[in-house]
């Protein structure tokens, strides 16, 4: 039967941070590897993209906000593909790290959102002559953005009483549906944002100006999940503070009844 | 004989957790199929400009502004005898719009590329525009490459690939 080797072999991986003192031991040092690399290499591709990479024919120098705005739109989407698949974790496998990972994914995303949005609009005032259009893609993007505040407020609303995350894993996995429409939205329908220029194996994008922007995007993508193991050491550290406060509460109200009798 | 071996595999929670994967599909696909319908719902709506050809196939009234998307075509610009009002054909390979524009064009505005003009076709056939939006495409080629012709940018970007 398909069904039973399948948690025998998944079981292993799925478990195996399933003890949130492991986790705390790997992030503890691969936090601030992420983070450091992450930022040297962003740093350094955005030198090379400001400073030693061409400036487009047409775009003129202008072009060169895409070092930010590429990376910071692909993040934003991914940062909720990110909560998605943790969200789906949780509803099925109650992983107990899974929903403190997709809580810690939510804000480095809104985060990239945002620097995509305004990056965005900073270069279609001189490209197409306007801040702001509500073509499919820009409009989808702002929704990105405004399901990402819905998502923050669902899970700070649920933090508070315990377990009740699962709303919140719901909204993260509903609101996937986004992306998809995110990526197509220019192949759908007509829009003043342009069509991708990079897709599998193809690239209507000249060398000078795709390799600058591939190195972005993975210094981005470290310091992407350097925020999110720093949110999840610091998510996992207040649950334990909590439920020590509630220990101690609980046992003090024990010896107040105990010197009662 | 499923139910022998999910025994044998022991826990109960096994059977619950394949319970919540088989909702979650469900729900997933119920939404998925929701997401399309809306999608295909919104095809015509959603779209940020009419192409020539739709414009011509549609015919918005004279009073209802729209905007009207596609290339400049090489060779159509013209600037009329009072220096600012510009003259152009936009085309989308099928159809062909004339459009009347007086103002600040942006700067990405060339032949031979795109444009997105928000106006009104005229009864006449001649979309005025109010304003004018420069479309980019996704090419992304450096301006030492600019001045080759097509066919070499092409090559260059093609060995990338």
């Amino acid at each position: 039967m398909p069904a039973t080797p399948t948690p025998a072999k998944s079981a292993p991986i799925m478990h195996g941070f399933a003890n949130p003192a492991r986790f705390v031991r790997l992030a503890r040092w691969l936090m601030p590897l992420l983070l450091v690399s992450g930022i040297v290499i962003a740093a350094a591709a955005l030198a090379w993209g400001l400073f030693v990479a061409p400036a487009d024919g047409l775009q003129g120098e202008t072009v060169r906000i895409l070092y930010i705005h590429v990376p910071a739109a692909w993040l934003g989407m991914g940062g909720w593909m990110a909560i998605a698949v943790a969200s789906l974790v949780e509803l099925v496998w109650r992983h107990p790290l899974a929903g403190i990972a997709a809580r810690a994914a939510a804000v480095p995303g809104a985060v990239y959102t945002v620097f995509c949005l305004i990056t965005g609009s900073l270069w279609g005032r001189p490209a197409w002559g306007a801040w702001w259009v509500w073509d499919g893609r820009l409009t989808s993007m702002l929704v990105l953005l405004f399901l990402y505040f819905g998502y923050l407020a669902l899970a700070d609303a649920s933090s508070e009483a315990q377990g009740g995350s699962r709303l919140a894993a719901i909204f993260g996995l509903v609101g996937a549906i986004n992306i998809p429409v995110i990526h197509y939205s220019v192949l759908w329908w007509n829009s003043l944002h342009q069509p991708p220029s990079i897709s599998l194996g193809r690239s209507a994008m000249a060398p000078d100006f795709l390799w600058p922007l591939l190195a972005a995007t993975i210094g981005f993508s470290l310091i992407f999940g350097g925020v999110v193991l720093a949110r999840m050491r610091a998510i996992l550290a207040d649950v334990q503070a909590e439920a020590r406060l509630r220990r101690k509460a609980r046992n003090g109200a024990g010896a107040g009844a105990w010197s009662d009798a | 004989m499923s139910a022998v071996q999910t025994q044998a595999a022991g826990p109960q929670g096994l059977k619950a957790k394949h319970q919540r994967l088989v909702l979650v599909v469900i729900a997933l696909a119920a939404l998925i199929g929701a997401a399309l319908l809306a999608i295909w719902g919104l095809r015509a709506q959603a779209s940020y400009f009419y192409v020539p050809g739709e414009i011509l196939a549609v015919r918005p009234a004279p009073d209802r502004g729209v905007r009207l998307g596609g290339m400049v075509e090489k060779g159509s610009l013209r600037t009329e005898p009072d220096g600012v009002t510009i003259g152009f054909v936009v085309g989308d390979g099928k159809a062909r719009v004339p459009v009347r524009f007086k103002g600040i064009v942006p700067s990405l505005f060339t032949e031979g590329s795109g444009v997105v003009a928000e106006g009104r076709l005229g009864k006449d056939g001649i979309f005025v525009a109010d304003n004018l939006l420069a479309k980019h495409d996704e090419r992304y080629v450096p301006r030492e490459m600019k001045d080759m012709t097509a066919a070499q940018a092409k090559q260059v970007v093609a060995e990338t690939q």
